[in-house]
């Protein structure tokens, strides 16, 4: 519309960035699916507790002192026959609330999660961009150790580099550290969607004028990687990065449920699911369903962004 | 033909050789084998001597070449913590993952074809829109909730099915104990099969129902519209058959996830097999278990990937062209 217009330049002012936003393919593919539009709002509800639970959450639930024993084992919105305290979700066996519990439970989840993308995504654009630009051996060493490494599912390797890391160090080290050494098994079992996706983008990407031009400037290799080439590679990374955080939820929860993971001082959502299934028996079944209902919401919702945001993307599905 | 399975083979070889390495690095760092055989009490020269015979003063290398000879040989060693040999304990308990995973891997395939052709063929009924959705669920479902919540419905709630264990068991051979012939032993293997087989299930049915739907537009197909041929010649004769190859593939490729998945599966149902057994090796670093294991798995990997490649090599002949026309 604007070729034809004898408008002068100067009167057209850049669109502002929010109507650039809600004019966007990707935004209107977003609003026509009410189904993503919910996963999106539950998914941001979500991040938000976890984000501020020090400050919503009812109780403390990891402060022995203020836990009563009298408390345990009571039933979601019903008075407690001791005390006559009432919690929305009820109370564990040592009278945790287990509300409190999920809140705090899945901000540790969402942090492993997070961190260990972040990891996976920094050691695989790395790789990748590495591999892609240089070629030669070092293309081939680092993509047949992909090749290996995908031949394997995730959570053995996860699992083998957590075995590996808690015979290793000192057990008092390990305590301390355990969150971290989760996050380095997850990003170290999952860079490798990130390596293949990048490298093959670089290599299509560094025949290109515009990184020619570069190198005829004498731009050194990294800025170029860097400043020209990682930009236009970070697109898939994105879709990859959405879709492995559910992956590393799950990841991270399994783990903690196989009692390898987050110790139960500090229980993540797998911990809470694995304390809990304990009592399932005795009929005390909200202390395990529903921290196991919050990560399948969670899970579920960051899957249905992910997958959409994969579809939305791919040109070759419009 | 013959470089690439001597190509394939050097590469098995090489992935063999690194996870062997792995595993015996685990033992060069984690506390000294002396000190677990003997216990404090043991005289300097006991020590001494042990070491010598265990051959513990050679260098690195040479106790690294032994340490796969014995693993070729099939010894892992004695388990820290049961102080039995470890390969007679995962004997033991491999049964127990081996049956599961064969019912399971069973279960998704049948249900999978069957219902990724329904899917495919009635797309736009509203069962099919409602499985697809389904297996979505599914897929982003983590295994071991999916099992507690199989648990809380059939064991607590309704009390149909035993919730862990084996059942009762019938001794085959010296190692070899079966719950397959016993009821009690079917039931208890009902859960965990579901509970297992459910993620390969989803997989395998939106596989079948992609490849359907790609087949059911080539010409051939056309052609035999054309010709008049049944409906269900079309769909099951001409169209499923080939569609069965990159399943049988996939199938193939996933029967080493189910053994790795059978750990989150054996822990949920308390089911006495290799992964439990895993588990509880990693809990208590009884590294000689861990190594084991690690190794098991490697191999179980790497043969069902050299097979598949292999039989992609022999099955689909453009990729011999490709790799004899030269370029």
């Amino acid at each position: 519309m604007s070729t034809e217009s004898k408008t002068p330049v100067d009167d057209i002012k850049p669109a502002s960035l929010w109507f650039r936003i809600i004019d966007s393919d990707l935004f209107n593919s977003f609003i026509r699916k009410p189904v993503i539009v919910a996963s999106a709002i539950i998914t941001l509800l979500i991040f938000a507790i976890a984000l501020f639970a020090p400050w919503l959450a009812p109780h403390t639930p990891f402060n022995p002192s203020s836990l009563n024993l009298m408390d345990g084992f009571t039933p979601p919105m019903t008075a407690n026959e001791f005390t006559g305290n009432e919690y929305l979700l009820g109370t564990d066996n040592q009278g945790r609330d287990i509300l409190s519990a999920i809140m705090y439970g899945t901000r540790i989840s969402l942090f492993v999660g997070f961190a260990a993308v972040g990891l996976a995504a920094l050691i695989g654009i790395t790789l990748g961009l590495l591999a892609g630009y240089k070629g030669g051996w070092v293309d081939g060493l680092i993509m047949r150790i992909a090749d290996v490494q995908l031949s394997f599912p995730a959570i053995l390797l996860a699992l083998l580099i957590f075995g590996v890391a808690r015979s290793i160090l000192p057990p008092r080290v390990m305590d301390e550290a355990t969150v971290w050494v989760l996050v380095v098994s997850i990003a170290l079992s999952d860079w490798v969607q990130y390596a293949r996706t990048v490298r093959s983008s670089t290599m299509a990407e560094k025949n290109k004028e515009y990184v020619q031009a570069a190198r005829l400037f004498g731009v050194p290799a990294p800025l170029i990687l860097l400043r020209h080439i990682l930009p236009n590679v970070m697109g898939p990374v994105l879709v990859i990065g959405t879709i492995g955080l559910a992956l590393a939820i799950i990841l991270e929860s399994t783990l903690s449920y196989l009692g390898v993971g987050i110790p139960p001082t500090q229980p993540s959502l797998g911990t809470l699911i694995r304390i809990g299934q304990d009592f399932l028996f005795s009929g005390e079944w909200w202390i395990t369903l529903f921290p196991a209902l919050t990560l399948l919401t969670l899970a579920l919702s960051v899957n249905l962004l992910g997958d959409w945001l994969r579809d939305a993307l791919n040109p070759r599905l419009r | 033909m013959l470089a690439f399975i001597i190509r394939r083979l050097i590469q098995s070889i090489a992935v063999m050789l690194t996870v062997a390495l792995i595993s015996f690095t685990l033992f060069q760092f984690v506390g000294d084998p002396i000190n677990n055989m003997l216990g404090q009490e043991a005289s300097r020269d006991d020590r001494a001597e042990l070491r010598q015979r265990l051959g513990l003063n050679d260098p690195v290398p040479i106790q690294f070449v032994r340490f796969v000879g014995n693993a070729v040989r099939g010894d892992f060693g004695i388990s820290y913590r049961m102080a039995r040999p470890v390969s007679t304990v995962i004997m033991e308990r491999l049964p127990a993952t081996l049956e599961l995973a064969f019912v399971s891997g069973l279960f998704a395939l049948t249900l999978g074809i069957v219902l990724g052709v329904y899917t495919a063929l009635k797309r736009d009924g509203w069962l099919s829109n409602f499985i697809m959705t389904a297996s979505l669920v599914g897929v982003s479902l983590p295994t071991f909730v999916i099992g507690i919540l199989l648990i809380y419905l059939f064991a607590v709630e309704l009390q149909w099915l035993p919730s862990f264990g084996r059942g009762e068991l019938v001794q085959i051979t010296d190692n070899w104990r079966t719950g397959l012939l016993t009821e009690s032993g079917r039931k208890s293997l009902i859960l965990p099969a579901i509970t297992l087989g459910l993620f390969q299930l989803t997989l395998i049915m939106r596989l079948v129902r992609a490849e359907m739907l790609e087949v059911l537009r080539t010409d051939y197909i056309k052609f035999a519209r054309a010709r008049g041929l049944s409906q269900r010649a079309i769909h099951f004769h001409h169209a499923l058959k080939n569609t069965l190859l990159p399943v049988i593939t996939i199938t193939g490729l996933q029967l080493g996830s189910i053994i790795a998945f059978a750990i989150i599966t054996e822990t949920v149902f308390q089911w006495p097999g290799v992964g439990l057994l895993f588990i509880t090796a990693i809990n208590f670093v009884d590294i000689p278990m861990m190594s084991a294991y690690l190794i098991l798995i490697a191999f179980i990997f790497v043969i069902i990937n050299l097979i598949v490649d292999l039989l992609y090599f022999l099955v689909d002949p453009r990729l011999r062209a490709e790799k004899s026309g030269g370029h």
